[in-house]
């Protein structure tokens, strides 16, 4: 009769072994992810981050939400707008440049400080009143460009906020994504941006913890994070800039870091036969030839354009970068909702692209000569070098002889701003330019509507079309997202079947990590969720 | 001897004026607006203005020079247009960090060279000199960007025997002086080390070489010295032109690793010029070059002073 209360004795233990096992399994699944970016520094940390959408994506959104967040749950269909800090949105229908947000209650900042329509309103004139203590013009540089119509907020009661547009704008909420919620208290503190930085305080489903400028910034989760389906599983997510592309894939091999952004393309397989995932997904983003209208440019016979785009093998480019691209049908992807219908079919076909530009009135023996500026590197351009010659072989055998004027990222950008009659741009007939797609107005509005040539916006080439902007204005006060989607459809049917750019591959973001890194979903977004991530032991 | 310092050390200061203008010229040469490259792809004019009043760039540039200047000399560097910290706090973490490569660099450089350069001086025209001869040809001429990701193939990915880049598990901060930290520093060191290596192999050589084929050191011999002390002599003789050589050296690593610190992600000098250069930070590139500079400015001159001290001729003259 001693073997019963064994056997019960055996019983419990092995109930209270697997109890003990389901209850350290959420432990066991953290660890601590080493994540290698592009970036040369760690991206600002006082709110608006810098580093382009690595520093949004990294930084930003971790350590900060906006009034609207994006939806980064799905792999397998395009992001979307959903509530982040405030719950729902609405348009005034009788004064469409009123926007009621009604925000979410209980969240806390990371210093244990309410978030409500004071901080809202507090953070807003960090970026757009120079008279307000906070202002700081360095963050405003950042990011006030995106909402380019914002006359003002105001608060309502303590949840509820309202914001005024100088003019209808129907891409408001795709443009409040961008402005994060920093801690008006926790500034208070020393009243410095700087000090800030070091320690900061958002709402942000991560807290930083440690800071090294150029070197590391290690993050913690916030366990009291509003959203709980979103509490990071991860112990600690340390962020290293490693902007050499050989240092950082070796710091993967050699087990330095566990994820990189960016792996050099030749060294994807042998990254692979060590075991290692390469993760990639279509995101909202164009490598395109962005064409000079100005007068005297050839590319404003659309013979040519259509030519120029039917005349290059896509596949080969995304050959040459490991397969790791899509080839572009358009400026977006199809299965996007602004896609349209275009009649124009932007594929390979040599022999219709000879006979356009025979009918354009050239040919071998009096091929047409154009000039194209185009960097060695930089941020989204994949490898330009490469790319630009792959191409200009292509058209070359149609007739178009291209001639590079190669200059360095910064002097393309700036030339880029300029636009293409400025004493910069040195006569050139286009920039290579790449895009990202995310938002309505950065894939679109800024490059066609005719009143954002230079110097006030980046309507690089002065394309200037009555019926784009008609459209553009309808866009703009067309309130209903479906609606507003099929005049976006619209926009891009027209785009393409005018051939506006020489469209040739979007990126896929490769980015490679250990086997040990799970629970990443890559969505088709600029930024990514690391809160499902976790460290296999 | 004691005039000579003197005369020398007042040489510094016209040549550190010189220093001071070319390191703040030379960054405005660049084309483009200076915060083209940290301000958003469209940010709004009036923001830019905004800025450029914060930062000083829309004064003249000689009134920008002077203000740069003034600062400089109580030790304020202004601040990064980039991440707004003060350069010289950026400076303060990166100097030491470059120092220890680079002297870890020239110490293994000026050992190994000394060595192979004496040896090949000593042994003139037999297979040792020409081991030397090509180890130190080879050293000049091997791009160590190139060599420093060869090594990090060999010995961080296929051998993974040594970290292929930072300064250890929690970064310079966390710098301790024990193998988890040092074996870091092998792979730059190494790397950073074969070019004044060889240049040091190649100068000691030609020194040993020419000091042998005086007649001093046949009236050495003759006087029944012992090989030892008759090459004490030599030591001797050679030491002014190579110490001078190994601080240029010295020089040229502090501010040339550039590459090196890159390909390692050191977070040295080299690093912050590299990050400075790509983003157009101009205050924290005007601020790096003038300090590295700087130490260029004082090597020479301790290097001259310590030549002085060594060889009394000099002194003389």
């Amino acid at each position: 009769m001693v073997v019963r209360p064994f056997l019960r004795t055996l019983r419990t233990t092995a109930v209270a072994l697997t109890l003990a096992g389901a209850m350290a399994l959420p432990a066991a699944a953290q660890g601590t992810l080493r994540l290698g970016m592009t970036a040369n520094d760690v991206p600002l940390t006082w709110g608006q981050p810098d580093n382009g959408f690595e520093g949004f994506r990294f930084v930003g959104l971790q350590l900060y939400d906006a009034l609207i967040n994006w939806d980064l749950s799905s792999a397998d269909k395009p992001s979307v707008l959903i509530p982040g800090l405030a719950e729902s949105w609405e348009v005034n229908p009788d004064d469409p440049t009123k926007w009621t947000f009604k925000l979410r209650e209980g969240v806390k900042f990371h210093d244990g400080t309410d978030f409500d329509a004071d901080a809202v309103v507090w953070n807003f004139a960090k970026l757009f009143d120079e008279d307000s203590p906070q202002y700081s013009a360095r963050q405003a540089s950042l990011v006030n460009f995106r909402m380019p119509g914002f006359e003002k907020v105001e608060k309502v009661d303590d949840y509820t906020v309202e914001f005024t547009t100088k003019e209808p704008d129907s891409f408001f909420p795709f443009q409040i994504s961008y402005f994060l919620m920093a801690s008006p208290s926790k500034w208070e503190e020393t009243k410095d941006w700087n000090a800030f930085a070091q320690d900061p305080a958002g709402t942000g489903p991560f807290k930083l913890d440690v800071l090294t400028a150029r070197e590391r910034a290690e993050l913690v989760p916030n366990a009291e994070y509003w959203d709980p389906d979103r509490v990071p599983k991860l112990e600690r997510l340390i962020l290293l800039p490693l902007p050499d592309p050989s240092a950082r894939t070796a710091a993967l091999l050699s087990g330095q870091v566990d994820w990189i952004e960016a792996p050099a393309p030749d060294a994807i397989p042998r990254i692979k036969s060590q075991g290692m995932e390469v993760v990639s997904n279509v995101y909202p983003h164009i490598w395109p030839w962005h064409f000079s209208r100005v007068e005297g440019s050839p590319w404003n016979d659309i013979k040519v354009r259509k030519a120029a785009n039917l005349a290059i093998d896509r596949d080969g480019i995304v050959q040459l970068l490991g397969g790791y691209g899509v080839a572009a049908k358009g400026h977006v992807v199809p299965s996007n909702a602004w896609f349209g219908t275009p009649s124009f079919e932007v594929k390979t076909d040599v022999e219709a692209a000879k006979k356009l530009m025979a009918e354009a009135g050239y040919g071998p023996d009096h091929p047409l000569d154009v000039k194209m500026t185009i960097s060695a590197s930089g941020s989204g351009q994949m490898l330009p070098l490469q790319m630009n010659e792959y191409i200009q072989q292509n058209l070359a055998e149609v007739g178009i002889n291209v001639d590079f004027d190669v200059v360095e990222w910064q002097a393309l950008l700036d030339i880029w701003r300029a636009g293409a009659k400025s004493p910069q741009a040195n006569g050139t007939d286009g920039v290579n330019v790449s895009y990202t797609t995310q938002d309505p107005y950065s894939a679109f509005t800024r490059f066609i509507r005719s009143d954002l040539a230079a110097p006030n916006g980046v309507n690089f080439g002065y394309y200037s079309d009555a019926e784009m902007d008609q459209l553009f204005t309808d866009i703009q006060t067309t309130f209903d997202a479906a609606e507003r989607d099929k005049l976006l459809a619209k926009v891009h049917t027209k785009m393409v079947d005018d051939a506006l750019f020489l469209w040739v591959v979007h990126d896929v973001a490769p980015r490679a990590m250990t086997s040990k890194v799970k629970g990443f979903v890559p969505a088709q977004n600029w930024f990514q969720s690391l809160t499902g991530v976790y460290m296999e032991e | 001897m004691l005039a000579y310092i003197i005369r020398r050390i007042l040489y510094v200061i016209p040549i550190s004026l010189g220093v001071t203008i070319i390191a703040f010229a030379l960054v405005h040469i660049a084309p483009g607006d200076p915060l083209n490259a940290v301000v958003g792809a469209d940010a709004p004019a009036e923001v830019v203005e905004k800025l450029k009043r914060d930062y000083g760039f829309d004064q003249p540039l000689p009134f920008q020079y002077a203000r740069w200047l003034g600062r400089a000399l109580t030790g304020d560097l202004g601040n990064s247009v980039v991440n707004n910290q003060p350069v010289a706090a950026s400076l303060a973490i990166a100097v030491p960090n470059t120092l220890m490569l680079a002297i870890t660099a020239t110490l293994i450089g000026f050992v190994l060279g000394a060595c192979l350069g004496g040896l090949a001086g000593y042994f003139q025209g037999t297979w040792i000199d020409k081991i030397a001869t090509g180890f130190g040809v080879t050293g000049v001429s091997v791009p160590h960007y190139w060599l420093g990701i060869v090594l990090v193939i060999i010995f961080a990915v296929e051998f993974n025997v040594l970290p292929a880049m930072g300064m250890g598990p929690g970064g310079s901060a966390g710098w301790e002086w024990n193998w988890t930290h040092l074996r870091h520093l092998v792979l730059p060191a190494i790397t950073l080390s074969v070019i004044p290596c060889g240049i040091i192999t190649r100068t000691v050589r030609a020194t040993v070489a020419e000091i042998l084929s005086q007649e001093f050191v046949q009236a050495l011999h003759a006087k029944g010295l012992l090989h030892g002390r008759v090459m004490l002599h030599i030591i001797k003789n050679a030491a002014p032109t190579v110490l001078a050589v190994m601080g240029l050296q010295l020089g040229y690593l502090l501010g040339g690793s550039i590459l090196v610190e890159t390909v390692f992600n050191w977070p040295g000098t080299g690093y912050l010029l590299n990050d400075a250069i790509f983003r157009r930070d101009i205050p924290t590139l005007q601020g790096t070059i003038l300090v590295l500079a700087m130490f260029f400015v004082v090597l020479n001159l301790a290097v001259d002073i310590l030549q002085t001290a060594v060889d009394p001729r000099m002194r003389r003259s």
